[in-house]
């Protein structure tokens, strides 16, 4: 009996978050624009989440770096370390754990605002002002997430790459032209684009199921936890589940 | 027994008798409760008609489907001629520009301050307004309200009966024909409770609106009602002034106003 509820939850709730992404292109297309809104939440979504994902990409650049030694000196293949480390970062681990850290902070801040505005009645105000919520409040968030994650995400490989860099000077000393050099040499645009193309997904939903689960925040206080907290849970699922299929979608457009 | 009150018995000029909102066979139900059963209701020109009733028995989501927030199951709520179930997205835009709510947790955007509050609004409906205009309007809306020096402060920093104040404030500054107060005094100790219904009745005045006031407070009914409206089992059950109903030997109308 509650396999077959929990079934028709998750069917109902697949459903529902259906039908708001059918909205969100509905709003999103339709005049009037919300540009300034836009702008601003490029703002808050993407600038100010910089030096945390700074922070974190530089630590995993450096982590993953001291990690990854050991196992080349006993290959004897440690000049390969650049080469190892800068396709891990950019394929794969710079994408996924930026897009990870952006669903932390974004992902339950979106689900926290909205949801604390839904109990507050801040947004039906809107809506009986005449303002449209879902244009103003939803659309810009989704898409100021979409837009920003990739350029989050490239300034994050960056910075893992020089956080590795520092991690190969650790025990060896190679020069910053030469790790670059190494590193780009064994880069290909089948690298580099497909990794930052899935980004526009991540951001779209962690964007979306904040926005999603904020909207439908109810219960109080009470519920605008439980928004930002499964916002993040079910954004970070989300994260994996996409880049599951976006390995498999290059391997069969022959881009690995 | 059931009261019938003729609610227009006092009605002296013409125009005051025109009917701005008609409420007509309007049912509402959440799951297997019927909330509004068959609720009629008219309310006329430069009128203040409050609606009674217990917790829960739907006062709120009536105002809520009169501008469009609820979707009743079925009936008809027309707004200056405008069937508000019916009308389509942009047309109910339209027409909720003509219908304040007083929100009763205010509903103030906690992010913005006081005058953005006021603006917010105004350059969302009229897109082409001159910041001169705006500034007025937002100068003259918190004059009304007494509060014109609190422009620059965050939500956060009022007490409950200046955002009071200043909600209204937000609801009057589109000037429209109609506002819905939803319970505008509870909560507020009896001073400020007072205050607010002067402000009600100063700004009916001065504006000339018709208002639906959902109150619990017999104080706020007695100062602000020109028809009293009782609610009960989802049907309007007795309509007329105050003094009438209170005369009434009706039991469901007398425990209000014990």
């Amino acid at each position: 009996m509650s396999l077959i509820l929990s079934t028709k939850k998750f069917l109902d709730e697949t459903g529902n978050m259906a039908r708001f992404v059918g909205r969100f292109f509905s709003a999103g297309i339709r005049p009037r624009y919300e540009n300034k809104e836009l702008l601003n939440q490029c703002f808050i979504i993407g600038y100010q989440s910089f030096p945390l994902v700074g922070l974190t990409s530089f630590i995993m650049g450096l982590v993953l770096t001291m990690q990854l030694r050991p196992s080349l000196v006993d290959y004897g293949v440690e000049s390969q370390l650049p080469v190892m480390v800068g396709l891990a970062i950019v394929r794969e681990i710079g994408p996924v754990i930026t897009a990870l850290i952006f669903a932390g902070k974004i992902g339950s801040s979106i689900g926290a605002e909205l949801g604390s505005m839904k109990v507050t009645e801040q947004i039906d105000a809107m809506e009986v002002s005449g303002i449209k919520p879902f244009k103003y409040l939803v659309a810009t968030r989704v898409l100021a997430a979409t837009l920003m994650l990739p350029i989050l995400t490239i300034l994050g490989d960056a910075v893992a790459l020089f956080g590795a860099y520092l991690g190969v000077n650790i025990k060896s000393v190679t020069s910053f032209s030469l790790f670059f050099l190494q590193v780009f040499k064994s880069l290909s645009y089948s690298d580099v684009l497909p990794a930052i193309f899935k980004t526009f997904f991540f951001g779209f939903a962690v964007g979306l199921v904040g926005c999603y689960k904020g909207f439908n925040s109810n219960k109080g206080t009470q519920g605008v936890g439980i928004s930002a907290n499964s916002a993040v849970v079910l954004s970070s699922v989300l994260i994996f589940i996409i880049d599951l299929l976006a390995v498999q979608l290059t391997e069969v457009l022959g881009l690995n | 027994m059931k009261a019938t009150i003729n609610p227009h018995s006092n009605n002296i000029d013409t125009e005051d008798n025109k009917p701005v909102i008609v409420i007509e066979h309007l049912h509402k139900r959440f799951g297997y409760k019927k909330v509004l059963n068959d609720f009629n209701l008219i309310v006329e020109r430069n009128k203040n008609v409050v609606v009674l009733g217990k917790s829960g028995s739907g006062k709120s989501v009536l105002i809520k489907c009169i501008i469009g927030l609820l979707k009743p199951d079925s009936g008809n709520i027309n707004v200056f001629g405008d069937n508000i179930p019916k009308l389509g997205e942009d047309e109910l835009d339209q027409a909720r520009a003509k219908i304040g709510f007083l929100f009763q947790s205010n509903a103030l955007y906690d992010s913005m301050t006081i005058r953005e509050n006021l603006e917010f609004p105004l350059k969302r409906h009229w897109v082409e307004i001159a910041d001169d205009e705006v500034n007025r309007l937002v100068a003259e809306s918190l004059e009304n309200v007494g509060l014109a020096h609190t422009s620059g402060l965050m939500p956060s920093e009022l007490s409950g009966g200046m955002l009071k104040r200043i909600a209204l404030a937000r609801t009057m500054i589109l000037k429209p024909e109609v506002i819905l107060y939803d319970e505008p005094t509870t909560g507020l100790d009896p001073v400020t409770s007072r205050e607010i219904e002067d402000l009600i009745i100063a700004l009916q005045k001065k504006y000339h609106t018709s208002s639906i006031i959902i109150s619990h407070d017999m104080n706020c009914v007695k100062r602000t009602a020109d028809v009293v409206v009782l609610l009960l089992d989802g049907k309007c059950y007795a309509q007329g002034s105050f003094e009438e109903l209170q005369l009434s030997e009706d039991q469901n109308i007398k425990q209000f106003f014990e």
